[in-house]
């Protein structure tokens, strides 16, 4: 049984539709990242879980409960915002414990729970401290602690890490995830940073324009995008169009050249064009095995990335982009030269929709 | 280069002495009631009549009626706008002019119009209703002033996001207001109450057609009747107004520097 979960949500400002028709199921314990670009509805969506919006239509239940009607303060939720939120007037041990205080729990209660709170989120010099003598990601474990001090049902993290330097962004997006398997609790997160969502989240939630694209673990999202918007929004990809040839045994041509999907096509008929994306990484100037595509071109561009060198081939029609590690002892192709670039049936991943 | 700078010192100088001469020209005169000699004489008089002890602790109290009910009524109007009705804000805004527009005489004749002892609601008619109708109106008067500090220390917070985090918290609306709201625009709030206290103070027209016995009334009164204690009353009213205006400064200075710190 689900522990939090939206169903049927839309949610429209006046004319504009924010969210369209969003169904999302999220397992106790699950951390759950909301990914897209800005504008594409994630806070809004976050919002209507913590109670500070309304959906239009559809409700919200946690834990069993239906809270659509619920006040934020009545929803046992724990929220971070990107700009911290603190409260100016308190110390870090004041605000930690201000949850806690609201709720009128006994003093010694609180002050046992407010050191327990700095000592997991590695704080416990600066009780005495005000927010403005705390730096940024300082500042943001305090929110997080400030939190989770109350035992919330569920923690909604609304792009936490935006405002910090990226050295502190990753290792503090570390902490988050591991602080939150410790405590197993069920965990929205929003960002518009693929890597972030890729590498903290049980499951990625690809929204565009109000609308989920996909849904899936990062393993899912990153391999088999199911739409061009997930393909292209998710790590650098190619994407090519290409006329089925047979939908039965995978075969379609590329720029008149023939290719096999491993994963077939079903549902397609000959003749039709799809849309096919091919990682850069999946790629290889080698010959490979026997039975791996392979697509005839010109080196078109060769940039030095460093470890990696990218190299663009041009298909006549269409061109892609392939990385190869760099080697001393292998120089990188000349611009112009004749290339076979070869990959597995298995990496050519036929999408859904366009 | 140099007549640059002659200009505006001279400028300076001339409202200086504009602004210096009277005030010094009265405090001279303040302390001549001795033949002969300086003294504080007329302070000592002024000081030692049992009508200015009351006529200031009767405006004292006033003011301190006036900036409760003031910020008790001002305060989560603004923050709610602020939160709200951003849209309304220039409208309200605009409201909160008027008793700048329209004078205080004004104001009163229409107060005695609606409250006097023949109306529906009598207020006139009992001297403690009649102090309640004062203070109402101390308190319409000083909201321009009011509502602008207030709405200048709530711009300067992010009053949303620290409103969305209290509630995730579990705080309730009035818990929030005072509890996080309040205490981060103090500062605000007391140099809203130090200006409510001097206008209060210094208030004349609406205590005397009241006919209450308000400090600016007795200020009047001796001042009609007396030569030396007028001069000491005006230096007295002008220490406590500057005061005030220097303890705003000085809480003005302690948020700034506050901040000046943190960026
Ligand atoms: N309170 C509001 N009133 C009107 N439009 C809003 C409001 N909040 C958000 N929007 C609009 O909804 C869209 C989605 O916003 P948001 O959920 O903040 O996107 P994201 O968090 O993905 O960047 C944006 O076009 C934004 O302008
Ligand atoms: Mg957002």
């Amino acid at each position: 049984m689900p522990f939090l979960e939206l169903q049927g949500i839309t949610k429209a400002f006046g004319q504009q539709q924010v969210v369209r028709q969003m169904d999302l199921s999220i397992a106790r314990g699950e951390f759950v990242s909301f990914l897209g670009p800005s504008g594409c509805g994630k806070t809004t969506t976050l919002r209507m879980v913590a109670g500070f919006e309304r959906p239009t239509t559809g409700t919200v239940s946690i834990d069993g409960r239906e809270v659509t009607d619920l006040r934020p303060n009545q929803r046992d939720i724990g929220m971070v915002f990107q700009s911290y939120a603190l409260f100016p007037n308190m110390t870090v041990a004041g605000n930690i414990g201000f949850g806690l205080r609201v709720a009128r729990r006994p003093a010694e209660e609180i002050r046992a729970r407010v050191a327990e709170m700095l000592e997991i989120v590695k704080l416990p010099q600066h009780a005495g401290r005000y927010p403005y003598q705390l730096s940024g990601g300082q500042q943001q474990r305090v929110a997080l602690a400030r939190a989770l001090a109350v035992r919330p049902k569920v923690l909604l993290l609304d792009e936490p890490l935006s405002a910090l330097d990226a050295k502190i962004r990753v290792s503090l997006r570390e902490e988050i995830r591991a602080l939150q398997r410790d405590l197993g609790i069920t965990t929205i997160y929003v960002t518009h940073d693929q890597e972030e969502a890729l590498s903290m989240s049980d499951r990625i939630v690809v929204m565009s324009e109000g609308r989920v694209e996909q849904i899936g673990s990062p393993f899912e999202i990153y391999n088999y995008p199911r739409t061009r918007f997930v393909a292209s929004f998710v790590g650098t990809l190619n994407l090519l169009e290409g006329r089925v040839l047979d939908p039965d045994s995978g075969r379609i041509a590329v720029d008149g050249q023939e290719i096999v999907s491993a994963r077939g096509l079903a549902g397609s008929q000959a003749g039709e064009t799809r849309v096919v994306a091919l990682r850069p990484e999946a790629l290889s100037l080698q010959n490979g095995h026997l039975d791996h595509n392979r697509l005839r071109g010109t080196i078109d561009e060769v940039s030095f990335l460093g470890s990696v060198v990218r190299v663009r081939v041009s298909l006549g029609g269409s061109a892609i982009s392939l990385d190869m590690f760099n080697q001393a002892s292998v120089p990188p192709p000349a611009r112009g030269a004749p290339v076979t670039v070869s990959f597995a049936r298995e990496d050519l991943v036929v999408l859904d929709r366009a | 280069m140099k007549p640059n700078r002659i200009g505006p010192w001279i400028a300076i100088a001339l409202g200086a002495l504009y602004f210096l001469l009277p005030l010094i020209g009265t405090f001279e005169f303040s302390l001549r009631m001795r033949r002969g000699e300086y003294s504080f004489d007329a302070y000592q008089v002024v000081l030692a009549d049992p009508r200015f002890q009351s006529s200031v602790a009767y405006s004292a109290l006033l003011a301190v009626a006036t900036i409760v009910i003031g910020i008790l009524l001002i305060l989560p109007t603004a923050y709610w706008i602020r939160l709200k009705l951003p849209r309304l804000a220039p409208v309200v805004e605009f409201i909160t002019l008027m008793p700048l527009i329209i004078p205080p005489i004004v104001l009163v004749f229409g107060y005695l119009r609606f409250y006097n002892s023949s109306s529906f609601l009598p207020m006139t008619g009992n001297v403690r209703a009649t102090d309640l109708l004062l203070t109402f109106g101390y308190v319409v008067l000083s909201l321009p002033y009011m509502y602008r500090a207030i709405d200048t220390g709530l711009r300067a917070i992010d009053v949303r996001t620290l409103t969305e985090a209290a509630e995730s918290l579990g705080a309730s609306r009035a818990t929030i207001l005072f509890r996080v709201i309040l205490p981060n625009v103090r500062s605000a709030v007391l140099s809203g109450a130090f200006l409510t206290f001097a206008i209060v103070i210094g208030e004349f027209v609406l205590g005397s057609l009241l006919n209450r016995p308000v400090f600016a009334s007795y200020m009047q009164l001796v001042g009609a009747n007396r030569a030396y204690e007028p001069a000491a009353l005006a230096i007295i009213a002008f220490v406590v107004t500057w005061g005030c205006m220097g303890l705003i400064q000085v809480f003005g200075r302690a948020r700034y520097m506050a901040r000046a710190e943190k960026g």
